[in-house]
């Protein structure tokens, strides 16, 4: 598992596969979504920093809510879930 | 614990060599003791790490990150871009150095002890002497449509490609101030972005001076002559900046404007960054002064808190060369090097005339500060607007009444913004100074029984 190049995870139910050592972030985008969360005025968001300090791009994660997914490696059968 | 936490656990460094005490309900949370603690692993915190390694002391870096390289070297561990990458990933992870990956600082329950948040529990660290190379980020400023997905720091979208976000065939405007926005752009065409323009605030008569400057640095000069081959065709505007961005949904066109000009560019990221500004909160909260919104620190780097040293950005902006040099002189003046540290005092002092040209090169202009609307969103994390911050004369009195840098955030976003926009100053540091989980928090209060042994 260690040696494979790609890893294959779910974003919002769908299977999406990227390169080893990814972040989450490179996942959603890859799933095709831009909004990663809704603002507590319900305006759409994306990433901003890109290093873990604007949490902008937090999504929920196997469960755990509120997660930055830009410091996040993509790991096999990781669910995740946007938007909420 | 699922085995995916457990995976990323021990992947995060967290070995069985560390003092791990396991807790209740399954969550092990770690502790850790040195004689130098660094914090930060990018170019500062790995030379103040190897240089400090040389004393033969137990020497620790922590950083929240899952790896070495901070943001300028952001995923280079593996493949480094540069001989000097490559030459500082080799020395540090050659060195006797414990690197503690993916763990967060949020407190500091009593002097010679930090305690971090890791995905799934917490981290003490118990150190002697402590060196805070905790970097600098991106200064984002306001204006209509900023918040629209897509829509990204320069560094931001650069790290963001750098760690997988597919870029090959985007259009990209990247836009803002500093030199880094060259390097972005650059970065990012060679990955496949379709570079449309680059737009700097700064006038030409700044820039020129700031060329004669990189002449007096041939290894500068290099590398801007090498940025400027590989972004032939895409223009260099100066004295051109962002005024709004259009889209449903996500970004789809970018306003310019220069001089008297305003025009529109479609693209499907906007990459946008207003130079940097240090990251204080630490230093802030272990009571190291600041002057001039970085941390002050005397010759050997050492901060008005004995035992404290910082380096890097921090400091102040000076780039990667100043960062390195000020990283060398902490970690052997930490560890009582004296002489050694010496040495890299005319390296240093070289590179501090050079960030004094930054400085005044890429200082804003006061136009930037007309750039957000009345219902422009200013705090991203409460979506508090600028009208609503207009009728308050303080950062304090503002967040009290409005939340502005009260969300997840803290202020680190907007903090820079209405800092530029009203003037209003950085209000004392309580922690914690990331968000953390309220059972890190309760598990701080309860679980931390002994003190730690700091007398080895």
């Amino acid at each position: 598992m260690e040696n494979e190049k790609t890893v294959t995870l779910l974003v919002n139910g769908a299977p999406v596969t990227v390169a080893a050592g990814s972040m989450v972030s490179a996942a959603v985008v890859t799933a095709g979504a831009a909004r990663f969360r809704r603002s507590v005025t319900g305006e759409s968001r994306g990433p901003l920093c890109g290093m873990g300090i604007c949490f902008e791009c937090r999504v929920t994660i196997n469960g755990q809510a509120h997660l930055r997914s830009c410091q996040i490696p993509c790991r096999n059968g990781m669910e995740v879930y946007t938007d909420e | 614990m699922s085995s995916e936490s457990l995976e990323y656990r021990l992947q995060a460094g967290f070995s069985s060599a560390q003092e791990n005490s396991p807790p209740e309900g399954g969550t092990p949370n770690s502790r850790h003791t040195c004689d130098v603690l660094i914090v930060g692993g990018g170019p500062a915190g790995m030379a103040a790490a190897y240089c400090a390694a040389q004393s033969g002391q137990r020497v620790s870096v922590v950083d929240d990150n899952p790896e070495w390289g901070g943001q300028i070297w952001r995923g280079e561990q593996a493949k480094p871009t540069t001989p000097e990458a490559a030459n500082w990933f080799k020395q540090v992870q050659g060195a006797n150095v414990n690197f503690i990956r993916g763990a967060r600082i949020f407190n500091q329950p009593e002097a010679g002890r930090l305690v971090a948040e890791t995905l799934d529990g917490i981290c003490e660290l118990g150190y002697r002497k402590l060196i805070l190379a905790t970097g600098a980020r991106e200064r984002f400023l306001p204006f209509p449509g900023w918040t629209l997905p897509n829509v990204c720091g320069a560094g931001g979208l650069q790290a963001l490609v750098k760690t997988g976000v597919p870029i090959s065939s985007k259009k990209v405007v990247v836009a803002g101030s500093g030199p880094l926005l060259v390097a972005v752009a650059a970065y990012l065409r060679k990955r496949g972005a379709d570079v449309r323009v680059m737009a700097e605030q700064a006038p030409w008569a700044r820039l020129l001076q700031f060329g004669l400057e990189l002449l007096s640095h041939p290894g500068k000069t290099f590398q801007a002559l090498s940025l400027k081959r590989q972004l032939s065709g895409v223009p260099y505007l100066a004295g051109c900046w962002p005024v709004a961005v259009r889209g449903e949904g996500q970004v789809s066109s970018v306003t310019l404007r220069q001089g008297r000009r305003t025009w529109d560019v479609a693209c499907d990221y906007l990459a946008c960054g207003f130079y940097l500004v240090p990251n204080l909160e630490l230093p802030s909260l272990l009571g190291c002064e600041l002057q001039e919104e970085a941390v002050w620190v005397d010759e050997y780097q050492e901060t008005s808190v004995p035992g404290i040293f910082c380096a890097g950005e921090s400091t102040g902006i000076g780039g990667l060369e100043l960062s390195l040099a000020e990283g060398q002189i902490a970690g052997y003046a930490a560890t009582g090097q004296h002489a050694e540290a010496r040495k890299v005092f005319p390296a240093r002092e070289r590179q501090q005339r050079f960030a004094r040209v930054l400085d005044q090169t890429f200082a804003l202009r006061d136009e930037l500060k007309a750039l957000p609307e009345p219902d422009t969103v200013v705090c991203r994390c409460e979506d508090v607007t600028l009208e609503r911050l207009q009728a308050y004369d303080s950062w304090r009195a503002a967040k009290l009444q409005t939340r502005c840098g009260m969300g997840p955030c803290q202020g680190r976003i907007c903090g820079a913004a209405t800092e530029f926009l009203f003037g209003w100053g950085m209000e004392s540091v309580r922690p914690p100074i990331f968000p953390a989980r309220v059972e890190s928090l309760a598990r701080l209060a309860e679980a931390v029984p002994e003190p730690i042994n700091q007398s080895q």
